[in-house]
């Protein structure tokens, strides 16, 4: 290939089609695909930086005591790479960028709904991006409260958290804006033929986390809120001084935050369930189940919070509650992990680059979702609590899970935007080390956990030493595994061996269309005749 | 497929509803709090109603249902192709936001005036119940002041819309969605009259 190739080859495409190029025919563009792209850049952006901020902590607990860095430093390095993580990253990553790309052409739509509202929410990202980035670096400095922002440190702490909640309330609105969207679009804009029990499993994901965005979000928000209340005006909802329950606080954040927890994953159990019968050669097993389970799972999830809160004083009866509806979460979770295994089965499995992270995904998200098991009973829960163990279990479920799966998307969608592949090689080399770093790195951290180390703890026990030294090393052939992958897939997507409309042989709609997609997606309105797993069909709408 | 651009009327108010869903949970958090702690600080939120103004609080209710009547009012008449009556009920709309805000103004400063607000030592001095309750009283009608100022502002630039032809007979789904808007704000506060007001 010739390196002097241009990033966008293929004329009649999305990317050159109207004529126009520059920077404003992007951030003013209103085509699903090119918003898809801004989210997906920006918010890998985000991704590194706060890689980045993991790396420093993990090189911080190399070693007892100080190492790299002072306890204040380390107070704001977690929080920052927390929140970024979590707000900036992996609640905007799915539905922005991949649920733009793909969703609207899935469907056999020309674009979302309401194509300016799609705009509005990827600049109300960057301006709440903006406002977080601003909130680092002017008045008391970055937050030292943890993404949670607990009261009542967080009323009371001098770093500048009221700024950086504002930051994330304007990032819920723009996720807000996407769920209503993406619902609108899924109800009303389906082609003929694309029937619900038509609909790709990545379409029904998208669906319940739409959901799970609009009715669970603006709790988010009113939380927030209500934390600049505490520290502008001194209200003193959540202060006992003043006839204020800490513990309100607590509820109100995670009746946001744990179902944000699926928000993360069930557009990633989408991308999985697209990529294994795409690499098994074979229709989904359970169809319908994986479909309804991505709906159950929203809902059970909506009603399991109180499973952070064990240790915090809510009654016993509550506890016993939550426990037992967190272990209804794992059922449908679990039809899901039965039904892709039962896909494999007797399947022609290719070993692609995205079959890897998807296969890694069914082994990394049981561990994280068995683990959390461990953390669903209360009577487990109050040793481990707040201990390295927590944090291990997270990873595995956000970083093995989500993570994976989202790296697996990019290897299985991207060609179609770029109209260019990746080197395979690399890209399985790259897989190795990222599946290998991963697990030394946050294996390492359930044991410690286990053993009694705290989480946020700036220093430690001797005796916790050579565990956490391992896991700083794991974190290291993360890194160069992170850095081989997105290399090689850039690299790829520039100058790489070009694609034809299907290289995989998915029979979903968009490897109906040409690689890189035009921007109208397609030439005249598709008639939906199929399902979206009949490879018999594969290429045909 | 063909690039005429036709308005999915159905889909623009579906995703309205759709946000008008996220606001009432926005405001479900402090009914929720309010939920908790009536029922930890019955007598202090008792006492706490009984200082608030219940002429202030039925004349504003009255004035919003007036507002909603006349912006559905405008949603019917925009359908008629009455462009005039549309933008004078659009201006009454507007003008009983005014009128609401103003009541707020005085009730607020009145009882700022009389040391009740967010942190004053007032209220850090008489029982913490109290303060709660001011505490979400003044949180829950500050967030309903400044939805009242939003849907004015969206029923104004509506209004510009309709005066420009824009909004018109045939296609008047901005006007309502701005009118279901106009609607929530009214129902929001139809909640927060007897929480506060009547109740206790």
């Amino acid at each position: 290939m010739n390196p002097s190739d241009n990033l966008h080859p293929a004329s009649g495409s999305f990317w050159n089609d109207t004529g126009k190029s520059g920077i404003s025919s992007w951030i003013f563009s209103t085509d699903h695909k090119r918003i898809g792209l801004l989210y997906f850049w920006s918010v890998l952006s985000f991704f590194l930086v706060a890689v980045v901020l993991g790396l420093l902590l993990r090189i911080e607990l190399m070693a007892p005591g100080r190492t790299i860095m002072g306890p204040e430093t380390y107070n704001a390095l977690f929080t920052v790479h927390g929140a970024v993580m979590v707000f900036l990253f992996i609640i905007p990553g799915f539905p922005g960028a991949f649920g733009n790309l793909v969703m609207p052409i899935q469907i056999g739509a020309r674009d979302v709904s309401f194509p300016r509202l799609n705009l509005f929410s990827w600049w109300l990202y960057m301006i709440g991006a903006a406002v977080i980035i601003i909130a680092l670096f002017t008045g008391g400095g970055p937050p030292d409260t943890g993404w949670t922002f607990y009261v009542p440190f967080s009323a009371r702490t001098g770093t500048n958290v009221s700024v950086a909640v504002f930051g994330v309330f304007i990032v819920g609105f723009s996720s807000i804006v996407t769920g209503v969207n993406f619902v609108t679009t899924i109800h009303r804009l389906r082609a003929p033929g694309m029937s619900w029990d038509r609909l790709p499993l990545f379409v029904w994901s998208l669906y319940a986390t739409a959901w799970v965005q609009i009715l669970a979000t603006p709790i988010l928000g009113i939380t927030l809120v209500l934390i600049i209340a505490e520290r502008v005006l001194g209200v003193g909802l959540f202060d006992p001084m003043k006839g204020g329950d800490p513990v309100m606080y607590q509820h109100l954040f995670w009746i946001y935050s744990h179902p944000a927890v699926y928000i993360m994953i069930l557009p990633a159990m989408g991308v999985i369930s697209e990529i294994i019968p795409v690499f098994s050669r074979k229709p989904v097993f359970g169809y319908k189940m994986i479909a309804f389970s991505s709906i159950a799972i929203a809902a059970a999830g909506s009603l399991v919070w109180g499973h952070h809160m064990f240790t915090s004083g809510i009654s016993d009866r509550a506890i016993l509650i939550f426990s037992f509806l967190t272990f209804v979460v794992a059922i449908p979770s679990a039809i899901k992990v039965f039904n892709w295994v039962s896909t494999l089965y007797r399947g022609s499995i290719s070993l692609e680059a995205p079959m890897l992270y998807a296969l890694s995904f069914i082994l990394l998200f049981s561990i994280g979702g068995l683990t959390g098991l461990i953390l669903g009973a209360a009577a487990t829960d109050i040793h481990v609590h707040d201990t390295h163990f927590v944090v291990g279990h997270f990873h595995y479920v956000i970083f093995g899970g989500s993570g994976f799966a989202l790296f697996g998307a990019m290897h299985y969608w991207l060609p179609k935007f770029y109209g260019r592949k990746y080197a395979e090689k690399p890209a399985l080399i790259a897989w190795a080390l990222l599946f290998v770093g991963f697990n030394i790195t946050y294996f390492s951290m359930m044991v410690l956990g286990m053993k009694g180390m705290p989480r946020r703890y700036y220093d430690y026990l001797p005796e916790f030493a050579p565990l956490n030294l391992v896991s700083t090393m794991g974190s290291w052939i993360l890194a160069v595994g992170l850095v081989l992958m997105l290399v090689n897939l850039i690299r790829g997507l520039r100058s790489g061996e070009p694609v034809g409309n299907n290289p995989w042989g998915g029979a979903t709609l968009e490897w109906t269309i040409p690689s890189p997609p035009p921007t109208e997606n397609f030439s005249e309105e598709p008639v939906v005749t199929h399902g979206p797993y009949d490879f018999s069909k594969a290429g045909k709408p | 497929m063909s690039h005429s651009e036709h308005k999915d009327y159905a889909g623009a108010k579906l995703g309205m509803w759709l946000f008008l869903f996220t606001e009432i949970i926005l405001f479900g958090g402090l009914f929720i709090l309010y939920a908790v702690y009536l029922h930890r600080y019955p007598r202090e939120f008792s006492s706490g109603g009984h200082e608030l103004n219940v002429i202030y609080g039925a004349t504003n209710t009255m004035v919003l249902l007036t507002s909603s009547l006349m912006v559905a009012m405008a949603v019917t008449a925009i359908q008629g192709g009455r462009k005039l009556l549309t933008l004078r009920l659009l201006v009454g709309t507007i003008l009983c936001a005014a009128i609401f805000m103003g009541i707020k103004y005085v009730e607020w400063s009145a009882k700022i005036h009389h040391g009740i607000y967010p942190g004053s030592a007032k209220l850090a001095a008489g029982p913490p119940g109290e303060s709660i309750f001011f505490g979400l009283y003044y949180l829950s009608t500050g967030l309903h002041g400044l939805h009242v100022l939003i849907g004015g502002s969206v029923l104004a630039w509506i209004g510009v819309k309709v005066r420009r032809g824009v909004v018109t007979g045939d296609d008047f789904v901005l006007l309502e969605n701005g009118a279901l808007y106009w609607h929530l704000v009214d129902l929001i506060w139809i909640f927060i009259f007897p929480l506060y007001y009547l109740m206790l």
